[in-house]
């Protein structure tokens, strides 16, 4: 079992009560709520006459069904403007604190979350969402819930949870030119599997993570649920500390000092104990591409892709599944496949950093005719700061489409959706079959730098290849 | 609020092979943009079955089935309830597999659908019994943790706590969260953070 973990420190300092079912009570410091999760659970409130036990502790906003283009009320898609009407109904009539469009904050829950400062260290976050994750990436535990756990949090602030064990995953020495935070969390699930984090909370650390920005770990902590895990989490350290000063929610003055000195020993400490320890060499790791079904199938940009011999049991029919689907061939090079689309964004890969790198590539190059391309900002504040740096000039001029923020293609609950069987590069999280809207659609996630170069050259490309190299 | 008692779920079984079954393909994204569950059901596996002439889920010889025979990592992904209710809704009252994704199990549980984990050579062998004889009755006996069809008596896990929850019909959280919250107001009160870090901690 471990011992003096972040995870551990966290999990004792906010149990409430031994549970019969054998769970443990939780402390929920901060519920994030948005459209699709929310309605029955705000139904469940009405039917037991409860109010939200700690409305300062929780946030919404509208990320998933939200339009990119013409944002105009009421929307095109009665189901979404039905969505949206129950939120704006269930936040007033209790009290919930809302982030609107017309706030200039609204955003992806997993963008807004850390970027407004709400999201800290030694925290526990839950959200309708198994991308909370995400907030791990600021030392704290991001628990994705369901809609029913949603009723627990808003009724009681707290959630029914089992104990998971702790994984520590090292990642030493540095990453080489061009390979992002993007790679890394890929080649993780790649080594571990998608079912490896099972029962597992994973902590990040080594070299290659105490070098990572904010940004970058977010990325890494938003995929550790396609790996299994519901936790992945970084121990907060001066890079955190820096990234949090001065936000909209951060605290001030002496209250920050508190705030340091609470965050600082929240940190799993020198004598911690894991469950289990996985070591990647950063050297080892190249940008990375999915060709499958699942997060897990991925192969370095440069390699060709994997002979099903190499998988066994289940695993080996669930590959050749992903070869027919996917309609590639073991023993090809993934670089060169041709794509239709290409979508920037998503609670993975759509903060400023993602943009910049996108913009980087992009600038003084077009989109190939034979591709779509959306580049849609996580947050408006994210938009906002994007254009301040004329990046979106850069994707218009390029001939990609610049977009209103949200969850968008990332699983097309709006109108940005794949057709028929197109074939995506995206930076978002799921590769799965119908993920982006269309039944027959295909994705294959990848970094933004890979996005971008693809979409200049219409097919998968080595961003290192793109001449400058990072 | 008291929950049904759950001890014994007899009935036919739908088997879905494969492993790493994502609530994507369970319920697609689609399917989410309502504000009840109601009708949930009509959207299991709906993208699938149109594209498999031979689904299970379709397969006439398995109507009316209680139960789901499934294989490794059941339910990863998306976090979306609509996958265990549409299952539920659809029927099924009982999961046997070799795994289940975190998220999903907790869904499960919240929502009173018993998830039992089997060895996967027991699991191929009751999906091997659904596919060949698929009028076989199958009986789950939360009690005991078993599944049986004739003769055959099969263990399956079902986590101590959980299973006695099911048993005495204690299984929805809420009021037992509910009866203690004086003590979460004392946890976050010894949190720094809640106030925002404005007052010293406790």
């Amino acid at each position: 079992m471990s011992k003096n973990t972040l995870y551990d420190k966290v999990w004792d300092s906010h149990t409430v009560a031994k549970l019969d079912s054998g769970q443990d009570q939780i402390f929920i410091g901060l519920h994030l709520i948005h459209e699709v999760t929310t309605p029955q659970a705000f139904g469940m409130l009405k039917e037991i006459g409860a109010g939200v036990a700690f409305p300062d502790r929780t946030m919404g906003t509208v990320d998933h069904i939200i339009p990119t283009l013409s944002q105009i009320r009421p929307y095109e898609d009665e189901q979404a403007e039905k969505m949206m009407a129950a939120l704006e109904q269930n936040v007033n009539e209790f009290g919930v604190r809302f982030l609107h469009l017309d706030s200039g904050k609204q955003g992806i829950v997993h963008v807004i979350g850390p970027e407004l400062g709400l999201s800290q260290p030694g925290m526990t976050i839950a959200c309708g969402d198994s991308h909370t994750s995400t907030h791990g990436a600021m030392g704290s535990l991001g628990f994705g819930i369901g809609t029913t756990e949603v009723g627990h949090v808003l009724a009681t602030q707290t959630l029914a949870l089992n104990r998971m064990k702790v994984k520590r995953i090292e990642v030493t020495g540095a990453l080489g030119p061009g390979v992002t935070p993007k790679d890394v969390t890929l080649r993780v699930i790649h080594d571990l599997g998608i079912k490896g984090g099972l029962g597992f909370a994973y902590e990040y650390g080594g070299d290659v993570f105490d070098a990572m920005s904010m940004e970058g770990r977010m990325t890494v902590c938003n995929m550790s649920i396609e790996g299994g895990a519901r936790i992945g989490y970084v121990n907060p350290d001066e890079t955190t500390f820096d990234y949090l000063e001065g936000r909209e929610f951060s605290p001030e003055g002496d209250a920050w000092e508190r705030g340091l000195a609470y965050w600082r020993d929240i940190a799993s400490g020198e004598d911690a104990e894991y469950d289990d320890i996985y070591e990647i060499a950063g050297e080892s790791i190249e940008p990375m591409v999915t060709w499958g079904i699942n997060p897990g199938h991925s192969v370095g940009i440069s390699q060709p892709l994997p002979e099903v011999d190499s998988f066994s049991g289940e695993d080996r029919k669930t590959a050749e599944h992903g070869y027919e689907f996917m309609d590639l061939k073991p023993g090809e090079a993934i670089s060169g496949t041709k794509v239709d689309v290409a979508f920037l964004g998503s609670c993975t890969n759509s903060r400023i950093s993602d943009l910049r790198e996108g913009a980087r590539l992009m600038k003084g190059n077009k989109v190939h005719p034979g591709v779509r391309m959306l580049v849609v900002p996580g947050s408006q504040q994210v938009k906002q700061q994007a254009e301040d740096e004329g990046l979106h000039e850069i994707f218009k001029e390029a001939g990609a489409e610049w977009r209103e923020a949200g969850c968008s293609m990332c699983l097309g609950m709006n109108p940005d959706q794949l057709v028929g069987a197109e074939r995506s590069i995206s930076s978002s999280n799921r590769n799965f079959i119908g993920r982006q809207g269309s039944p027959r659609g295909r994705t294959h996630l990848g970094s933004p730098a890979v996005v971008a170069s693809s979409a200049i050259a219409g097919c998968i490309t080595d961003p290192r290849e793109m001449g400058e190299s990072a | 609020m008291s929950a049904k008692r759950i001890e014994k779920i007899v009935g036919k079984a739908i088997p879905i092979p494969r492993d790493d079954i994502d609530t994507d393909r369970i319920t697609p994204a689609r399917f989410l943009k309502s504000i009840t569950f109601e009708g949930i059901e009509k959207a299991l596996f709906c993208d699938e079955r149109e594209n498999t002439p031979d689904h299970p889920v379709d397969n006439p010889a398995h109507k009316g089935a209680s139960m789901m025979f499934v294989g490794k990592n059941f339910g990863s992904g998306s976090s979306r309830e609509h996958a265990p209710q549409a299952l539920k809704r659809f029927g099924i009252e009982v999961l046997i597999g070799v795994s289940f994704a975190e998220i999903f199990a907790g869904n499960c549980f919240a929502i009173g659908v018993p998830l039992g984990v089997a060895s996967a050579d027991d699991v191929h062998e009751l999906i091997k019994q659904a596919q060949e004889e698929p009028e076989t009755r199958f009986s789950v006996d939360i009690r005991n943790a078993t599944v049986s069809f004739g003769e055959r008596v099969i263990p399956i896990d079902i986590q101590e706590t959980r299973k006695n929850a099911f048993l005495a019909g204690t299984w929805d959280m809420l009021a037992n969260l509910r009866g203690n919250l004086p003590r979460v107001e004392e946890v976050a009160a010894r949190l720094p953070y809640v106030t925002n870090f404005e007052s010293e901690a406790q």
